[in-house]
């Protein structure tokens, strides 16, 4: 077995500067100015730990230095080096990295960081291998991180095993730091990457037999077209619980962007907030959105699209949530969130909504409205 | 006081037993049939022929053969490696309620093996007139009207409530309307997977982070005009006794709904407080957990199910009945669901109930529920004492007859978790626990539930053992990862074969083929 | 009288109890009741009967109210009609008995290593005389097990509606039909009067593509063998709809299995397999099917699982948990389960150990023997038609009595003054049938027990 290791030895040093994040080399720099240090190679260590015991069925393929090498060599490992050592660096780095390995035929790729590390990961890997990161950046926003790093190292651990062939979906997410140390955010939905996914399989005596993410995904996407009333404009949210509907109904469907739908005809692709207000207004509209990115937000990252403007004139009684039991209960009692820059609009959803979780099912959920 | 032994030298039996076809010699005979008269045999043709030919057997089943002694031993030894509730300190099984099954009770329900329920009424007053006692003692600890005993475990008897609210809804033209079941993530799994077996959509209430209960404010969210009724436990399985619980019937009686009560965790509660005074229309009790009649492997049971008057006409068929001279069986009911069982229901367990009940009395369920309380209390305080051992939710709050605990803090640490501390414990002659209904909310939880059968040396002994697993998994993890290493088996080598249709066997012949064996 | 220290109890020892409570830092255990709000809390007193506090004063007690029944064994017993009387071997009850199956519950397939195999064994020979791979851990009764038959078939192929004979058990029919509802609807196909058959030409009216599965029970609930197995699934089949059967498995031995004459799932009684009739508490139902994906999937039982342990060369058992996938309807996706009838699971298993291929051929054909003997002898008795229908049957058939102008309730009293019970009264269930009885006729029965049934008979009609 092939295991990619990846380590961006600088995410997670301008958090506890206050820095938000630490895309851009001034930025780092700062960072380290304040007195930041890194935080990445302890979770990364914590995370390989797990895989001590496998360490001689697995060959490890990482990067030099602090970006991997030094990390598995202290646990142990004898890893194979790829690329070479450098005094600084960026997210050019973790790329090539990425690349080589991926033309290596890594069978996983496990890697510490954050939103921006993901990006890295994501622009080059694509869908095209299993990647699980350990959570270490400030920002966390995308659901490609499990939600500790001893879980990263559990489910890379598993699935190297093959006890794990259960593989989801998961949103690559990144903020616009810039935007964000100004205080604005600005979170955008760049794509899915492929995550090993582990859940429960025991067979509960009382509630009969589980039910897969997949098969729960396709009973949500069965209502939703079942009660499609006529004439009524569908704004259709991304993320991967919703992708099914567009499915159901065969209609194209733009994965990062929204689309809208009228008597289960496609009425326009990739709409941009002004175009959705143009098209809805004076008419009847409901909102599909679900649940984005690993921190629960329903709105305000990734679909920034839906605004204000845009849930004040479609009513909240109109907005469907949607989301599998497994995404609802991973927010460990978190509330849904809502961040649509409109204060307005994010108090209005303070309290508690339906979201669908199956076909014939839903629970009734806090939200929590900034 | 009896003397605290951790049991560190324990070894369950470990047979390493064949399986059955294993132990086949062609030939041999576990008994012999009683054959027909010679009469009969010489002046009936040959019945066989008189079946066609397609619907005849054509080769023999492949059952085994084998003397009985070696039948009988083969049982004993699956029996030995079978860690019953008798024999272990069940505190394990949380939610489960492991009571002492007294062997009295087996004895005293030998008596109806022979009884055939389609006997004349007049042949079957001795049990006819158990079961309507036992009813009778239902709707005392309850206050319900009318109960059955219909139903063959907790969930079916769950299930029979949802059918009664869809009957009870439909008779008032309402059905359609009215298709939503409110229930609550920590409520049993069977409150929302009954009624939607019943057809009804379930909107599940998630519990407040704070106080590990539903907030009343999702409740007051979620009625509509679409509700047909709520499905809830209380305490939940978090040991939590919700106080607003009258508050909550009353805003789904205000909808229009009915309500029913989940009482599968009613051990700590007999004599105590009743479904009728917090308002519910239905209740059900698990005769086999609460009433002290065995488990079995998992049945057969019985769930009995209560109901108010006004659902009184809903109820399956038969109703057992008394007309101050008679016991009898009720057909005539034209609003009845129909049937959920055979004839009326698990005798046996009604009789072994009933018999529970007579030796305890009003005083004696009482205290039933007052040292299961008791003795919860007093295992929390020595668990929670335990570095790596947590309960969530309401903090300083008093649990009743079960607490759901954390592993949390031990994982963390240790990177043991709930499920090696339960694999473990079996080392330590002991059942392992009960983590929790899927999903975790909490992570690595475990529920225990010592019920009054327990004696403070067994609650001392249990805490002692998860104290000693703690220290284990600080010193060696991989020792307790590794476990069990003295149970009557190990754990299975490729659990991921359960889930793949080319290696799954759910028989022996399937496992032959499959796995290319013979 | 002092404070009682219950036996099974042990903290009632008021010293214990102080203890505890102190190490708690409580007076009394009502400051833990002080969670229930007071208003919540039962003032009154339960109106239960004084306890009987020593075990012999319960033994005298259960007893003398037990003595008012008779049973099968002091009467002689003719029915049948969903639970019948056979031979149970005294192994069945030693194993039963034992407190390590009998008082253990969901524990851990390591700990309960036993009560896995010997449910795992069970399904295999269940299997054997089914000829399916698959079989289910065992379920509530036979009419559980048929409606959740039906709805797994309604799952599978997204249609609404079961076919089924109008001769299926009364009883069981009840119990599919409010499984099914509300979506599922169970519609009756007529049978012939003359034979008890299926009548194929209202089957081939009523199928149709919303036809989910066909239904039929072998032997049927009147007794007959439904002889036309091969083209009911042929039908069945022929419309994509699925082929279930009912089946008795004590007539396994002799009948050839449902899987042989199309049905691709069986369900049906385990309670004739070394169960006592315990007044109707001996049921257990069971679910098989061939090993296929679409099948296993739609279970709504657990299945167990073998493999091996960690230890090479030992076995290890497991839940098969293949999740729920398909969705043909989603409306009715769901099943509940819970605890069901796992120990007369494990009966079961010992009796086919016991009994092997020869002792459940024995069975059938000495129980086929004994009903043609039974229905020669009664046969003999004027003004009674013995056997109603035709057709061939196993171990139960009709007889009528409409021509001794007598209802079957008032017959079967006068049966009582000769210590017998006579067979099920039908005349409710079936008017069709006239004053028609359902007897029944096992092993149990001797040529002495069956003339005494007809002299009996000869009495009372006289």
């Amino acid at each position: 077995m092939k295991l990619g290791f990846i380590v961006n030895p600088i995410a997670g040093m301008g958090g506890k500067v206050g820095l938000k994040g630490t895309d851009g080399k001034e930025i780092l720099e700062k960072a380290r100015q304040l007195g930041a240090y890194p935080e990445s190679p302890k979770k990364a260590k914590k995370a390989l730990e797990i895989l001590i015991p496998f360490m001689d069925e697995i060959e490890l393929i990482t990067c030099p230095g602090t970006m991997g090498e030094e990390e598995a060599i202290e646990l142990g490992f004898t890893p194979k080096v790829i690329g070479e050592k450098k005094a600084t660096v960026g997210p050019n780095d973790t790329e090539e990295a990425a690349a080589e390995m991926l033309d290596m035929g890594i069978d996983l790729l496990l890697f510490a960081g954050g939103d921006g590390t993901a990006r890295n990961i994501y622009n080059v890997v694509g869908d095209k291998l299993p990647v699980i990161g350990i959570p270490a950046g400030v920002k966390i926003h995308s659901a490609v991180y499990a939600n500790h790093p001893r879980n990263a190292g559990e489910v890379a651990l598993k699935y190297l095993k093959g006890e794990l062939e259960t593989i989801r979906e998961a949103e690559v997410m990144d903020i616009d730091e810039e935007a964000y140390r100004k205080g604005q955010i600005t979170a955008k939905l760049y794509g899915y990457m492929n995550v090993p996914y582990q859940r429960q399989l025991v067979q509960s005596l009382k509630a009969g037999r589980p039910e897969q993410e997949e098969s729960a995904q396709e009973a949500i996407a069965d209502r939703i077209v079942s009660e499609m009333e006529e004439d009524v404009f569908y704004i259709i949210g991304s993320g991967t619980s919703i992708r099914p509907i567009m499915d159901k109904l065969e209609l194209p469907n733009t994965l990062l962007g929204i689309d809208i739908v009228k008597n289960k005809e496609l009425v326009a692709s990739d709409v941009g907030e002004k175009q959705i207000l143009d098209i809805i207004r004076g008419q009847k509209a409901k909102i599909i959105v679900t649940i984005i990115g690993g921190q629960g937000y329903i709105f305000g990252r990734g679909n920034q699209q839906l605004s204000g403007n845009v849930i004040r004139m479609v009513g909240k009684d109109n907005i469907r949530i949607v989301a599998t039991k497994d995404k609802v209960v991973s927010l460990m009692g978190q509330p849904i969130l809502v961040d649509t820059g409109d204060d307005e609009i994010n108090k209005m959803f303070n309290g508690y909504a339906r979201v669908l979780i199956s076909y014939n099912e839903e629970i009734m959920y806090k939200v929590k409205g900034f | 006081m009896a003397k605290l032994k951790i049991r560190e030298n324990y070894h369950q039996a470990r047979w390493d037993e064949p399986i059955i076809y294993e132990l086949s010699t062609p030939g041999e005979r576990g008994i012999l049939v009683p054959q027909p008269d010679k009469e009969i045999k010489d002046s009936s043709e040959d019945v066989l022929s008189n079946l066609p030919e397609h619907m005849r057997r054509k080769e023999k089943p492949n059952l085994p053969e084998i003397s009985q002694k070696h039948v009988l031993a083969h049982y004993l030894h699956l029996s030995q490696e079978t860690l019953g509730s008798n024999l272990n300190n069940d505190i394990s099984q949380g939610t489960c309620t492991m009571k002492y099954n007294p062997r009295i009770n087996e004895t005293l329900a030998t008596l109806i093996h022979h009884v055939h329920p389609s006997q004349d009424e007049d042949t079957m007053q001795g049990i006819l007139g158990i079961y309507y006692k036992f009813k009778h003692f239902l709707k005392e600890i309850s206050g319900m009207d009318k109960f059955t005993l219909q139903p063959g475990g907790g969930s079916h008897a769950v299930y029979t409530a949802a059918s009664i609210m869809r009957a009870y809804h439909e008779s008032r033209g309402e059905l359609d309307q009215r298709d939503e079941i409110i229930t609550t993530i920590f409520s049993h799994p069977c409150d929302a997977a009954t009624p939607a077996t019943a057809g009804f959509k379930v909107i599940t209430l998630f519990s407040d982070d704070e106080t590990g209960v539903p907030d009343i404010e999702a409740l007051k969210e979620a009625v509509s005009e679409r509700t047909a009724g709520i499905f809830i436990t209380n305490p939940e399985d978090t040991g939590i006794y919700n106080r607003e619980i009258d508050e909550i019937v009353r805003i789904v009686h205000e909808a229009g709904g009915l309500c029913f009560y989940d009482q599968a965790n009613a051990n700590g509660m007999l004599g105590i407080a009743r479904a009728r005074e917090a308002g519910f229309d239905m209740c059900h009790f698990n005769v086999h957990k609460t009433f002290g009649t065995p488990h079995g492997c998992s049945g057969p049971g019985t769930g009995a199910l209560g109901v108010r008057d006004h659902l009184a006409s809903f109820l399956p068929i038969p109703t057992v009945e008394y007309d101050g001279n008679k016991y009898y069986l009720d057909y005539d009911r034209p609003e009845s669901i129909g049937k959920v069982r055979g004839f009326f229901g698990v005798a046996p367990v009604v009789l072994k109930a009933y018999c529970w009940v007579m030796m305890l009395g009003a005083e004696g369920l009482r205290e039933v529920a007052e040292i299961s309380v008791l003795n919860n209390n007093y295992l929390q305080k020595k668990v929670e004492e335990i570095p790596g051992v947590k309960t969530w939710y309401a903090e300083g709050r008093r649990r009743l007859e079960q607490v759901r605990y954390n592993w949390i803090g031990l994982e963390e640490e240790t990177g043991v978790g709930t499920d090696d501390v339960m694999r473990r414990i079996g080392d330590y002659g002991i059942q392992h626990y009960w983590t929790s209904h899927h999903p975790w909310v909490v992570p690595e939880p475990f529920t225990l539930e010592p019920c009054e059968t327990y004696s403070k040396t067994d609650l001392d002994e249990y805490a002692a053992v998860l104290a000693r697993i703690a220290d284990e998994a600080r010193k060696d993890p991989e020792f307790v990862k590794a476990s069990p290493h003295k149970c009557a088996s190990n754990v299975v080598a490729n659990p991921e074969e359960f889930n793949d249709p080319d290696k799954w066997a759910v028989t022996w012949r399937a496992y032959l083929r499959k796995h290319g064996k013979k | 009288m002092d404070k009682i220290v219950y036996p099974y109890i042990p903290n009632s020892v008021p010293e214990i109890k102080e203890q505890m409570l102190k190490e708690l830092g409580l007076d009394d255990v009502e400051d833990i009741y002080a969670e229930i709000p007071e208003h919540l809390r039962f003032k009154g007193k339960m109106d239960l009967p004084e306890p009987l506090l020593s075990e012999y004063e319960l033994e005298r007690h259960v007893e003398a109210i037990l003595a008012r029944d008779k049973d099968c064994k002091e009467y002689l017993s003719f029915l049948g009609g969903g639970t019948w009387q056979h031979y149970v071997p005294e192994v069945c009850d030693t194993i039963n008995s034992r407190d390590e199956f009998l008082t253990a519950y969901v524990g851990a397939a390591y700990a309960d290593h036993g009560k896995y195999q010997a449910i795992f064994e069970f399904a295999s020979m269940l299997g054997e005389l089914l000829d399916f791979d698959v079989v289910s851990t065992p379920t509530y009764d036979w009419g559980m097990a048929a409606g959740y038959a039906m709805r797994m078939a309604v799952r599978m192929t997204g249609r609404n509606e079961i076919l089924a004979p109008k001769t299926m058990a009364p009883e069981r029919y009840l119990c599919a039909k409010n499984l099914c509802k509300p979506t599922i609807e169970i519609k009756l196909i007529d049978y012939d009067e003359e034979t008890g058959l299926l009548d194929l030409e209202d089957l081939k009216d009523k199928i149709s593509n919303k036809t989910a599965a066909i239904y039929f029970e072998n032997p049927s609930y009147l007794g007959f063998i439904e002889t036309q197995g091969e083209e009911i699934s042929k039908i069945a089949h022929d419309n994509d709809a699925i082929s279930i059967v009912g089946v008795d498995p004590s007539s396994l031995g002799v009948l050839a299995p449902p899987s042989h004459y199309g049905a691709d799932i069986a369900c049906g009684e385990l309670q004739p397999l070394g169960i006592h009739m315990n007044a109707g508490g001996g049921l257990a139902g069971f679910i098989a099917s061939r090993d296929e994906e679409e099948y296993v999937a739609e279970y709504p039982t657990q299945l167990w699982g073998i493999t091996e342990t960690t230890r090479e060369g030992e076995y290890g058992f497991g839940d098969v948990s293949f999740e729920r996938t398909s969705y043909a309807s989603r409306e009715n996706a769901k099943d509940f389960l819970g605890t069901q009838t796992a120990l007369w699971g494990i009966t079961a298993g010992v009796y086919l150990a016991l009994m092997g291929p020869e002792g459940m051929r024995e069975l059938g054909e000495g129980i086929m023997q004994r009903v043609s003997y039974a229905q020669k002898v009664l046969g003999e008795i004027p003004e009674i038609k013995v056997p109603l229908l035709s057709t061939v049957g196993f171990k139960e058939f009709i007889v009528n009595f409409d021509d001794t102008g007598r209802k079957v309730s008032d017959i079967n009293r006068s049966l009582l003054d000769y210590g017998i019970f006579g067979g099920k009264d039908l005349s409710k269930e079936f008017p069709e049938l006239g004053n028609s009885a359902l007897y029944c006729i096992t092993e149990i029965h001797r040529k002495a027990d069956i003339d005494r049934l007809a002299d009996a008979l000869k009495k009372v009609l006289a």
